[in-house]
């Protein structure tokens, strides 16, 4: 069975349409939610934990309407965004006060295998408001992971932490979607959940614009179009020899140097350099000028 | 009844309330009441300084206060700052969430308001003084009836504070005095006639008689919880795009 499921959902305040008949079914393994900032990534995920009704349509978790249903929580974990925890409490105080919340048989048990998971067992005995963010993005996940549940909301877990705390989340989620869960993330940054095999679901302003497989979207994303600006010692020369290169399919010349157009990211960085030592030029900076989330996403709403 | 307290909401409630700034304020009633009734009882030339004091003092600011601050804190504060959904996102039925958060701040108002209420009246009268009984007995009923109000209200409105101010002032204080009709829907006259039914003085200007402050005083906790538990059913939290 599918663990969420969404029909023409949509939700409004007033005027303002916050998600636009947005149909989707996440099923197990790892989802990634993704789009830019104030796409209805937090709107969707809080409709989907229950914390707001859906204006119209439908929407269930394991079968359940999870609105004005916390019973929905014995089946589903939420990572909230929100930093605010009880901050006075000891990592392990906090997640076996949220076992017997749950009326788990032995919270004490329930408690220190979650907190197992997340790696935090060293911390375990401190407050929570002496943790990184790191830290309490990982206590979190381990207070919504201790009743064991077969659906896992998480919503921006990749915030505030460093890149290796960052690639220990991806592998604790993909080794959750392996172990048959519902593991449903948002994230507005593409890169840093490249490491993540699975499915996305692309949100853009409100509306599903895109989803599919990680690695067809990846695919997409290094292969589309790429405009640099290049300015160097000899900007005519240098966007001589740069047309003659198959990865690059224009070149302009602009009083602020040259605009270069390319399909293949991959290969013009490479040539790039190597073109100018052989001719000579010296290079002296390289921008990418479109670089902006909202290009990206753009980009893949409109393939 | 059996889960309708859950121990785990109300302990955990209990040390976050008792280590906000504001417990800085309610702390310091018990202190403030037994020193001026010390002060009083050395210096007081009206032989029923304590009735107008303790009781009407007392019952009109110092109690209703106290409630205020604590009642709109043991869940208000957690709804403000976001850490409410940890709790929320269990399946804890709403009604036992409101509850024990109720029951938190009926002990804390009991500890913090009605007890040193109680101590003060003994320093004025001594311990055996039905003064003390009666305003003991009146402080608990407005332990329970302010506190329903105010934990409704910080989770109806997010200027639960400044309402519950307001209700003071102007409907308890203001309107109470004017407006006749006004005393039967006044918490603060429920407690002072419970008071008075016992010490008989009066000095408490009370208004209502036993039989309706006790009825009016279940009537109103009993349907402000259970409005309070219908909004928290409903607990919103509003997206990025909004």
């Amino acid at each position: 069975m599918s663990a969420i499921e969404l029909r023409n959902v949509s939700r409004w305040y007033g005027n303002v349409v916050a998600v636009n008949d947005v149909s989707m079914v996440i099923g197990p393994g790892v989802t990634g939610l993704l789009g830019p900032n104030g796409a209805g990534k937090t709107t969707l995920l809080n409709l989907m934990a229950g914390f707001l009704a859906p204006s119209r349509g439908e929407l269930t978790v394991g079968g359940r309407p999870s609105w004005r249903n916390p019973d929905v929580f014995t089946t589903l974990g939420l990572v909230p965004d929100r930093d605010s925890v009880y901050a006075f409490l000891t990592g392990i105080d906090f997640v076996r006060s949220t076992a017997k919340l749950h009326r788990l048989v032995d919270p004490d048990a329930a408690a220190r295998r979650a907190i197992g998971i997340v790696d935090m067992a060293d911390a375990q005995d401190r407050r929570i408001s002496t943790y990184s963010k790191g830290m309490r993005q990982r206590i979190k996940v381990a207070a919504a992971l201790v009743h064991d549940p077969q659906i896992l909301l998480l919503d921006e877990p990749f915030n505030g932490m460093d890149p290796r705390q960052r690639l220990e989340m991806m592998d604790l989620l993909e080794k959750m979607g392996e172990e048959g869960r519902s593991i449903l993330f948002s994230s507005h940054i593409l890169e840093e959940v490249e490491r993540i095999s699975g499915t996305i679901q692309v949100v853009v302003g409100g509306r599903l614009a895109a989803s599919g497989d990680f690695r067809a979207i990846r695919r997409l994303m290094t292969s589309r179009p790429h405009v640099f600006l290049v300015r160097s010692s000899a900007d005519r020369a240098l966007g001589a020899a740069l047309i003659g290169r198959p990865a690059v399919t224009g070149v302009e010349l602009t009083p602020r140097g040259l605009q270069v157009r390319t399909a293949d990211f991959g290969t013009f960085a490479r040539e790039l350099a190597g073109l100018c030592r052989d001719s000579g030029i010296r290079l002296r900076e390289v921008l990418p000028s479109d670089e902006s989330l909202e290009s990206v996403f753009a980009y893949l709403v409109a393939q | 009844m059996s889960g309708l307290l859950n121990p785990v909401v109300l302990r955990i409630t209990l040390r976050a309330t008792l280590g906000r700034k504001r417990a800085l304020v309610f702390t310091l009633v018990p202190l403030v009441l037994i020193v001026i009734s010390v002060l009083l009882k050395l210096v007081a030339k009206s032989p029923v300084w304590p009735e107008e004091f303790l009781g009407v003092f007392g019952f009109s600011v110092v109690l209703p206060l106290t409630a205020l601050i604590i009642g709109t804190s043991v869940l208000g504060a957690e709804i403000d700052d976001g850490s409410v959904i940890h709790l929320l996102a269990t399946p804890v039925s709403r009604l036992s969430v409101v509850f024990s958060k109720f029951v938190a701040a009926v002990i804390l108002t009991i500890v913090f308001g009605a007890i040193p209420e109680f101590l003060a009246a003994a320093v004025a009268r001594g311990f055996g003084d039905k003064l003390g009984i009666g305003l003991l007995t009146g402080a608990l009923i407005a332990s329970v009836a302010y506190n329903a109000l105010f934990v409704m209200l910080s989770v109806v409105t997010t200027r639960a504070i400044a309402v519950g101010l307001l209700y003071l002032l102007v409907w308890e204080g203001l309107l109470g005095n004017l407006v006749g009709g006004v005393r039967v829907l006044s918490i603060g006259q429920y407690s002072v006639s419970v008071a008075n039914s016992i010490v008989h003085a009066s000095a408490l200007n009370a208004h209502l008689t036993l039989q309706t402050a006790i009825v009016m005083a279940v009537v109103v906790t009993l349907g402000t919880l259970a409005l309070a538990t219908r909004r928290l059913s409903s607990f919103s939290i509003k997206g990025d795009a909004a």
